[in-house]
């Protein structure tokens, strides 16, 4: 339980997706111009993210690890594909539950639920736990099963919502600063995250 | 021979190059580009893997991409890109064994690197095979440059070196030079992307 908590916390502060990884920067920095929308893309790839990991942690140790599945085999070469199969799946599952019983929450979120499926941040999730799956077992990043790999997914996905708000929030006072032209929309946006990943890297020494 | 390199195709080579590019322009693949420069020697190898994968994943698509049914085409670029990404991770792990160490999870990323998903929606499923070829290795070769750019400044200025090899002359140290260990933080290399981008962009209307 303890393992499980500081796995979580750890993946909000500590090896955040968006500051210590730069995974899903592409959507991270095209649909953080506003609180709203980068606040549902944040839920949405947090749901994802839940679903994802726990799934590919099956695949994962019943499947593709060495001698999982045949005495003597290592499918771990195969990771890719079945990964992003089950990532392309999923959230094309989850499309259909979220139309069907949340037509509100369907319409807000539009064009981003789709998209999810090629966020760099779901499919690094899946490839971290994929390596933190071997770790030592004392190693403070590692996964040992369905409690840790939940844990995971879900600090993962938090740390990436509180980013990326983080961001939207800075961005939509920005639009009344004076910044010099060429620099204006993505470049200055750029150094912008630059600067939070700096504040973000105080809590790279936290030990829970 | 004329005819291979028409004036289409030749934009079709040289646009992403500059005036088009896939990351100071376009904001795509922008996870991998800040995660893999903090030496040149990774940032190179990242470069043209990508290279070689955008071009093949092109061309393939641009061969089938009559028989490919429009609701599922996601779906079939997933997994032709998810083929390659497996070959080219497998021929990395054979013959640069210690680059694909460092460039860890990031090899697996390049499948959901929105430079390839996006030449295929917009380029291969319109154009022909050879036009795709020329589109994605321009593509592929747009992204290379700016990662080695990225690259050279992150590992001259914070470990002093190029390729693993030292560059700044030990009388300088002897001044009191120093190696930036900023620069070998993950945090600088948004920033310095910032300032390319910047760059870039100032250069670009300046010709205009």
């Amino acid at each position: 339980m303890d393992h499980m908590i500081s796995l979580f916390v750890r993946s909000i502060f500590v090896d955040n997706m968006i500051f210590a990884f730069f995974l899903g920067m592409c959507s991270y920095l095209a649909v953080s111009k506003t609180v709203k929308t980068a606040f549902g893309l944040g839920i949405a790839v947090t749901f994802v993210l839940l679903v994802t990991v726990p799934v590919d942690y099956a695949l994962q140790t019943y499947v593709l690890g060495p001698n999982a599945l045949v005495e003597g085999v290592d499918l771990t070469f195969l990771a890719f594909i079945l990964f992003i199969a089950v990532i392309a799946g999923i959230v094309q599952l989850v499309e259909m539950i979220v139309e069907r019983f949340s037509p509100s929450l369907y319409a807000s979120l539009g064009i981003f639920l789709p998209l999810i499926a090629v966020n760099c941040a779901i499919m690094g999730a899946s490839l971290f736990m994929q390596q933190r799956v071997t770790m030592e077992p004392t190693n403070a990043q590692f996964i040992g099963g369905f409690g840790d790999a939940i844990a995971y997914a879900l600090g993962s996905g938090i740390g990436w919502l509180l980013a990326i708000v983080g961001l939207a929030a800075i961005r939509e006072k920005m639009a009344y600063t004076d910044v010099p032209k060429p620099l204006q929309g993505l470049g200055i946006t750029f150094i912008t995250v630059g600067l939070m990943a700096l504040a973000f890297m105080c809590f790279s020494g936290l030990n829970i | 021979m004329s005819k291979l390199f028409s004036e289409e195709n030749k934009a079709a080579f040289s646009n992403p190059l500059n005036l088009n590019n896939p990351i100071a322009v376009q904001v795509l693949g922008i996870c991998s580009a800040l995660a893999v420069t903090s030496q040149l020697k990774p940032a190179i190898v990242m470069g043209l893997s990508v290279t070689v994968i955008t071009a093949f994943s092109n061309v393939i698509i641009s061969l089938i991409r009559k028989s490919i049914p429009n609701r599922i085409r996601i779906i079939v670029q997933l997994v032709v890109v998810a083929t390659l990404v497996t070959i080219v991770s497998q021929l990395l792990k054979a013959y640069v064994y210690d680059v694909s160490v460092q460039l860890s999870v990031y090899v697996g990323l390049i499948i959901t690197n929105c430079i390839l998903m996006g030449r295929l929606e917009a380029f291969a499923m319109q154009n022909k095979p050879w036009p795709s070829l020329l589109d994605g290795i321009g593509n592929g070769l747009g992204y290379a440059w700016v990662l080695v750019v990225v690259g050279f400044v992150r590992e001259l200025f914070g470990f002093g070196t190029l390729f693993g090899y030292n560059v700044i002359p030990k009388f300088l140290f002897d001044c009191g030079y120093t190696n930036n260990g900023m620069m070998v933080m993950p945090a600088m290399s948004l920033i310095i992307v910032g300032c390319v981008i910047w760059a870039h962009r100032a250069y670009n209307k300046e010709e205009k």
